[in-house]
């Protein structure tokens, strides 16, 4: 692993502001998955500058950029990667854990999130108690509940069908719509759709950077 | 530090441990096993230890005995196979020759060797027991616990050769009633009164003694059967820093001279030296001492490295979840730290429960060779040995945790999340 050096992204320069929800679209190999691993510090550049909320993003060893993904950042998973033998609550919670944050504070907090993305019943199910739709649901619940500058979602409906992807899609735009920073990838058009912008990818470079008019999830659902 | 109380660390630890529930048990069974075997070893070890020492108390462990037999070879014109006999000058000159002997005592018995016991006889009841001559240094080699109110025999006795005795436990039930007490009743030794002065008490052990045994002063005792200064055998206890062999052998050759017997007759005198078979004995308890701690440091050490590998494995499985914990905001720190206290904190569980399991087991077979004729006793593991097996035990699941803690940090969160 990384013996060999390839280089995906050949020049991107953009610029993300409070408040968007941006898609990145692409083709696979495009290059969209490096350029949001980039933006979570889960891999790192070689050549040019990361400013996240005034933070330059630099050589960072594995300590501080686990921080700072706790801090700033909130992963949302293709597949929700929520840890199996915990309760959607302790799912939610755990960011909160490594944020040393009390127990019963985490609980509350964790309880407050599966409220919002409408799961405060199923609080106390494992993950695999739950259909597709609601462990991305408890997983948006996770990213959120760490209160972070950006959140990333890497395929967030990759794996659900249509009506699942829409309910799951409206929830984004209302925690957009709160005023959080999301980033969205996708290869999906109707996803990418009901994002305000839309940064598409092609080997590497970024072709097509428009603003859009946002497509409404709730009228599918 | 602060981690380490954290009742969050804990929470999560037991999350991760509890998810596989079969696999933990049977982590948890190789070390138990192992601290299982090493208290159960050493405190058997230690109760055999015991056991022989319970045996030798009643007896000074520098202690022998010597008696006579018969020649084996010619000697200044005496023919082979001629019977010797101790004599009580013996002793002074054994006494003055050897100064490492602390105590000799001359002692006579009937009803041991083969020869007929005394008849005892109070009023209507009779019974027959072994009746030994004996000095009041006898208690000095081997001690005789006398029950309150009664003594053993003393000097005044065997100056005037008194017709007293000190019966045994038995003796005393099977002659007495119940209520009665025997201090200063009579009973009849080979038809001659003897006046009670005690009673003894049995402890097991030394040899050929018994619960039914009498004594009587020496003196009385050559008297009564008209043995002359003839000895059956000596009891001698050498001084506690002197090497028993060396005195044993220094013994022999003493009475060789003197009885006019050829130095190389190893047969003329016979001797059993305690103070050699329990040094041997002891030397063998402790042997098996030692062979339960390394049998059980390795069956620990076994144990551990079982625990290891299953953390290593667990590790192997829970990449992604390892990946997602590092994703969340999980320090490589907090990480490392996690894999590690499941370690320590797995074999913490099983070493307890190995101990606790240890000492149920040795409890168990203390009652059950209670009541049986079996050196044994009190078997025991010392408190520090028991903490020391224990912070090995945390030290090797700390070393051991290093490794898949060490795996699992090296796990670079991107490659845990990428799909396959």
């Amino acid at each position: 692993m990384g013996s060999n050096s390839l280089h995906v992204l050949k020049g991107i320069n953009f610029s993300v502001e409070e408040g968007e929800l941006v898609a990145i679209m692409g083709s696979s190999g495009s290059g969209k998955s490096t350029l949001l691993n980039i933006l979570g510090m889960l891999d790192v550049l070689d050549e040019g500058s990361y400013t996240l909320d005034g933070v330059p993003i630099k050589n960072l060893n594995e300590t501080k950029a686990a921080q700072y993904r706790n801090k700033f950042l909130g992963f949302v998973f293709q597949s929700f990667n929520l840890i199996n033998y915990k309760s959607a609550m302790e799912n939610v919670a755990l960011p909160l854990y490594y944020q040393k944050v009390g127990r019963k504070e985490r609980q509350e907090k964790a309880l407050k999130y599966l409220e919002q993305v409408g799961l405060r019943e199923w609080a106390d199910h494992l993950p695999s108690e739950l259909s597709g739709g609601q462990k991305q649901r408890v997983a948006i619940a996770r990213a959120m509940a760490a209160e972070p500058k950006v959140l990333l979602a890497d395929e967030p409906t990759g794996a659900l069908d249509s009506t699942t992807s829409y309910e799951v899609m409206d929830l984004i735009q209302k925690i957009n719509d709160a005023g959080n920073t999301i980033l969205i990838v996708t290869h999906e058009p109707d996803i990418a759709d009901m994002c305000k912008r839309i940064v598409h990818l092609k080997d590497g470079v970024i072709v097509e950077d428009k603003k859009i008019t946002q497509v409404r999830a709730s009228q599918y659902v | 530090m602060r981690f380490i109380f954290d009742s969050n660390t804990w929470q999560e630890i037991f999350g991760s441990i509890g998810k596989n529930r079969t696999r933990t048990i049977i982590t948890v069974v190789g070390v138990l096993w192992g601290i299982f075997i090493y208290i159960a070893l050493s405190g058997a070890a230690k109760g055999m230890d015991n056991g022989f020492e319970k045996i030798f108390e009643s007896v000074a462990k520098n202690s022998m005995f010597v008696w006579a037999q018969n020649t084996s070879m010619p000697y200044e014109g005496f023919k082979t196979g001629r019977p010797l006999q101790l004599k009580l000058d013996d002793a002074t000159l054994l006494e003055n020759r050897i100064p490492e002997i602390q105590y000799i005592a001359p002692r006579n018995v009937r009803g041991v060797f083969g020869d007929s016991p005394g008849v005892i006889v109070r009023g209507q009841k009779t019974g027959s027991y072994a009746v030994y001559g004996d000095f009041p240094v006898y208690t000095k080699i081997a001690t005789k616990k006398i029950y309150d109110g009664g003594r053993f025999i003393n000097d005044e006795d065997i100056a005037e050769a008194r017709k007293v005795c000190v019966i045994g436990e038995r003796t005393q039930k099977e002659l007495f009633e119940k209520d009665e007490n025997p201090i200063g009743g009579y009973i009849r030794i080979d038809n001659i009164f003897f006046q009670v002065v005690g009673v003894h008490k049995f402890s097991p052990g030394g040899g050929f003694d018994n619960d039914g045994d009498i004594f009587i002063p020496f003196s009385t005792y050559k008297k009564l059967y008209n043995t002359g200064n003839d000895v059956g055998w000596f009891s001698i206890a050498a001084y506690d820093d002197v090497d028993v062999i060396k005195v044993e052998e220094n013994v022999k050759a003493i009475l060789k001279s003197t009885h006019k017997v050829h130095p190389d007759d190893e047969r003329a005198f016979g001797s059993f030296n305690i103070g050699e078979m329990f040094n041997r004995i002891s030397g063998f308890a402790k042997g098996l001492t030692f062979l339960s701690l390394v049998v059980g440091i390795a069956t620990i050490l076994a144990g551990v490295i079982g625990i290891g590998n299953i953390l290593l494995i667990s590790v192997k499985e829970r990449t992604k979840e390892i990946g997602v914990r590092r994703a969340l905001g999980a320090t490589p720190r907090e990480v490392r730290s996690q894999i590690i206290l499941e370690s320590v904190f797995l074999t913490m569980i099983a070493g307890v429960m190995g101990i606790i399991l240890g000492a149920g087991v040795l409890s168990l077979i203390n009652k059950m060779t209670q009541g049986i004729d079996f050196p044994y006793a009190n078997p025991t593991v010392p408190i520090p040995y028991v903490l020391g097996a224990l912070g090995i035990m945390v030290i090797l699941g700390t070393l051991i945790g290093l490794i898949p803690a060490q795996r699992a940090v090296s796990i670079k969160p991107i490659d845990a999340l990428r799909e396959e």
